[in-house]
């Protein structure tokens, strides 16, 4: 049973963590949380499932269009719903614009794809039992991704520039950085990333218009654990986060571990409510 | 604030007369659901019927998202729990079987405590966090709905509970909804015009100086949550029982999203507004039925069009009362005399002492060891350049601040540090650097906001418009409007704040402060922004209000107004007192001249 636990918990640690980055993603150039970033990982099920499955392509085709897919769907996201509403941070209205495009989202692919949960085929055909593909196959995406992000913000000029605008949007924009394009290029990567989450963990997850919202509040809830804006805290929150949740649903049964994660997150709001690994807050008066 | 601001009654006629123009949409809408049995069939029964029950929620969830401002986007959690709770009552798969009325309270309070656990994130977080909540609590509810077969009937579903006579029928069943939805209405009007709904609407927009004004945001919100959580459930109990059968899918988030969005359609602070919103929404799909698969789709549609064109939704439509211009050439006269009749003459034996405080951010010193004492009756003046400490000291004595050292006392008894909340209680009162007023309420309820802790009525008094809350209302009311003529801003009391000139506001926050009929009065910078003849004006109202034994701290860098208007003057240069002493010492000291006033 330990070996269950501890494989499907990473694998849905693995994708709640890359949900959780998407989120930060968007987060670091923007101060904005939006609810596109379960939606884009939804996404990268339903395409995947349509590209290889549907369209019968080979894995590899189906994982570069479905992350072009996911690119797009998020630099739309920053045209429609993210920079009409920059002006005016403090009114929070992104969280009402952001969730108008989920929701539009998620109803195209209610409608387009079907409401039913369909097959995401296996990609290599690696492992059974607890070292199925399906179960590492997001680990291995989630640490990919992680070493793609660090070589990124440690040993690349534009990531070194995202770091800048999430540091200090002001002072970078006063250097003359283009902070407009840095922002639609991290969209893009949140697209990527959520889409990455969601091909990795098609074959756990399947191809299923409701996983977006499922994932919005389970991706979120390692991001509530780690603070906003800290990957380093939203990946560890996120594994801890599936182990903790499959360990629940092993011994004390599906109702109780989902009633477990929300208490979780209630008492971490609670308790810490700038996250485990957050900031102090900025000043108010 | 559009469609419930009636103005506190002078005498029961004008009362009704004032109100009038208010009330006409709602007794319009009463009108068409009494005609409908009339004219409708059975099918527009259910129709009816369905909106009257979203109504009930969205009555309470309005409370929450329109005026407390928290984005609570899964509420049909707490539908599908009062549907279920309700439904398992009746049907008594955990308890004997219970009569649908007795049911329906249980639910009620089931709604209650679990709106609470949700909101419970709002009361430290705002915004993205409380929204994450509700929306996972409707993730889980559904699974749970699903997976605890033995009580729910998992997949396959429940039986919904069944109205005795005369409520069996559809349109008995639909008069039952109408009377609830009509008692909501008026329950949740109550609390919007009470000193409640202005505290929500002050948390929202001002939560600064809502606190300084002593308004708790915990018990607010709890309070609000309660109601919310009530309303919702027992709106999931009239829902089971008009699906007849209910099972997990009755219960999709696009029910949320509409009952959401009806709210931002219609507009934040209104009741009207959300009441349409849901009238409409709750049409739309069926008078245009090839669209109902799509209709998520255009109610997100609406929402985002509605956020990025009009952010006022249907209240801001048809308010055309604020969209008369206002006179250009207006002018600030106050009548300090008045204060004589409104604010009470102290003796003034109560002294507010500081005494080595200090405070740092980070490795920045703003206040190191500063000792100041404030006498009643007194103006004290203080001055220094930028970064000096000043406003870092006000915030102290106010609470926003916790000082790492020193002590402060108000007459014999500690003031604790932090807990900004505890200091209108104390007779402290405050205005802003910044003025920070609710731009969406009028100069009245702006004011009125300043008195909110002097109401005795409690939220049940208020819910119910009990005789006590009355009182309070027209004491409020006309405590507020006396202070505006006080501060000459009497002709501009109905108007929108965010309509005002930046001078107008100072004044309105020196309103504000006074209706605690404080003991002290903090001001910070009240001359910034003002013409010579306001300055002037301003210096008349602070020399009238000391002179009722009230403490005032005056926070300027106007220096004529300092030493013409302070009996003593402390000056602070990096967060240390350079000098101190009457005005006539303070002119002439060589440090102060060289450091500050230049000479």
């Amino acid at each position: 049973m330990l070996a269950s636990i501890l494989a499907s918990g990473l694998a849905a640690g693995a994708i709640y963590a890359l949900v959780g980055v998407t989120y930060n993603t968007m987060f670091s150039t923007s101060r904005v949380m939006s609810f596109t970033a379960g939606q884009l990982a939804m996404l990268g099920g339903v395409f995947g499932s349509m590209f290889t499955l549907k369209l019968g392509m080979p894995a590899i085709a189906g994982l570069l269009l479905t992350l072009l897919g996911c690119a797009l769907i998020g630099i739309i996201t920053e045209f429609v719903a993210v920079r009409p509403v920059l002006k005016s941070l403090d009114q929070h209205l992104y969280v009402l614009s952001t969730l108008a495009v989920a929701l539009m989202i998620q109803q195209v692919a209610a409608i387009k794809w079907g409401t039913e949960p369909q097959p995401f085929p296996r990609l290599l055909g690696w492992g059974s039992g607890v070292t199925d593909e399906k179960f590492w196959l997001p680990v291995l995406a989630c640490a990919l991704t992680i070493l793609g992000l660090e070589y990124l913000y440690r040993r690349t000029l534009v990531g070194r520039a995202f770091v800048a605008i999430a540091e200090d949007n002001f002072a970078a924009r006063a250097l003359g950085l283009p902070e407009r394009n840095l922002r639609i290029a991290s969209y893009a990567l949140a697209g990527v990333i959520g889409g990455v989450a969601g091909f990795s963990g098609g074959e756990l997850l399947l191809a299923f218009f409701a996983n977006g919202a499922l994932l919005n509040f389970y991706g979120f809830v390692p991001v509530a654990l780690g603070g906003l804006g800290n990957n380093r805290g939203a990946i560890i929150g996120g594994l801890a986060l599936g182990l903790f949740q499959q360990a629940a649903n092993f011994m004390v049964g599906g109702i109780f571990s989902s009633v477990a994660v929300f208490t979780l997150f209630i008492v971490v709001l609670l308790t810490a409510p700038q996250g485990l690994f957050g900031a102090a807050t900025a000043r108010r008066v | 604030m559009t469609a419930v601001a009636t103005v506190p009654p002078r005498d029961e006629t004008g009362a009704f007369r004032t109100a009038l123009p208010h009330l006409a949409p709602f007794l319009a809408v009463f009108a068409a659901a009494m005609i409908l049995p009339l004219v409708g069939n059975d099918y527009w029964a259910l129709i009816g019927t369905r909106m009257a029950i979203y109504w009930v929620l969205v009555s309470g969830l309005n409370l929450v998202v329109g005026f407390a401002g928290h984005l609570a986007i899964g509420y049909v959690a707490l539908l599908t729990l009062g549907a279920y709770t309700t439904s398992v009552l009746v049907a008594g798969n955990v308890a004997p079987p219970l009569p649908v009325f007795a049911a329906l309270p249980i639910a009620a309070c089931v709604g209650a405590l679990f709106g609470v656990i949700v909101g419970l994130p709002a009361l430290r977080l705002r915004t993205f966090y409380f929204a994450m909540s509700t929306l996972g609590f409707a993730t889980i509810v559904t699974q749970i709905a699903l997976a605890w077969q033995s009580v729910t009937g998992g997949g396959i579903g429940i039986a919904g509970p069944e109205f005795p006579a005369p409520f069996n029928t559809a349109w008995g069943f639909y008069a039952l909804c109408i009377a609830i939805a009509a008692f909501t209405t008026w329950i949740s009007a109550n609390v919007a015009r009470s000193r409640y709904g202005r505290a929500l609407i002050a948390l929202r927009d001002a939560e600064v100086a809502a606190e300084a004004t002593g308004i708790s945001k915990p018990k607010m919100l709890i309070a609000i949550f309660l109601l919310a959580g009530a309303l919702a459930a027992v709106a999931g109990g009239l829902f089971a029982s008009l699906q007849t059968y209910i099972t997990p899918d009755a219960f999709t988030f696009d029910l949320s999203v509409l009952f959401f969005i009806a709210i931002l359609i219609g507009g934040r602070g209104s009741i009207l507004g959300p009441m349409l919103g849901t009238i409409i929404l709750t049409i739309l799909p069926e008078i245009a039925a090839p669209l109902a698969a799509w209709s998520t789709f255009l109610y997100a549609v609406l929402l985002l069009v509605i956020v990025l064109v009009m952010p006022g939704g249907i209240a801001a439509l048809l308010d055309f009362r604020n969209r008369r211009p206002l006179a250009a050439n207006r002018a600030i006269v106050p009548r300090p005399t008045a204060l004589a009749e409104i604010m009470r003459k102290r003796a003034g034996e109560t002294a507010l002492k500081l005494r080595g405080i200090a405070l740092s951010f980070g490795n920045v010193r703003a206040i190191d060891g500063l000792d100041l004492d404030v006498a009643p009756g007194q103006i004290h003046g203080l001055i220094g350049p930028n970064g000096s400490g000043k406003t870092t000291t006000l915030n102290v004595i106010s609470g926003y601040y916790a000082a790492k050292a020193g002590t402060m006392t108000l007459g014999d008894d500690a003031l604790p540090p932090g807990l900004p909340v505890l200091r209108a209680t104390k007779g402290v009162a405050r205005t802003f650097q910044t003025p920070r007023v609710i731009g969406e309420a009028s100069v009245l309820e702006n004011v009125m906001t300043g008195g909110s802790i002097e109401g005795r009525a409690s939220f049940i008094e208020a819910l119910l418009a009990l005789p006590r809350n009355r009182q309070d209302e027209r004491r409020l009311a006309a405590k507020a409007r006396a202070l505006l003529g006080a501060v000459g801003l009497e002709a501009l009391a109905d108007v929108r704040a965010d309509r005002l000139q930046h001078s107008e506001l100072r004044f309105i926050e020196i309103a504000r402060a006074l209706m605690l009929d404080p003991d002290f009065l903090l001001l910070d910078e009240p001359a910034a922004g003002l013409s010579n003849d306001e300055i002037e004006r301003l210096a008349e109202l602070i020399k009238t209000i000391s002179a009722r034994g009230v403490g005032v701290l005056l926070v300027e860098h106007h220096a004529d107004l300092i030493f013409d208007i302070c009996d003593y003057v402390t000056v602070l240069n990096l967060g240390r007192t350079l000098a101190a002493g009457t005005p006539a010492e303070i002119r002439v000291h060589k440090e102060v001249v060289s450091a500050y006033l230049g000479g």
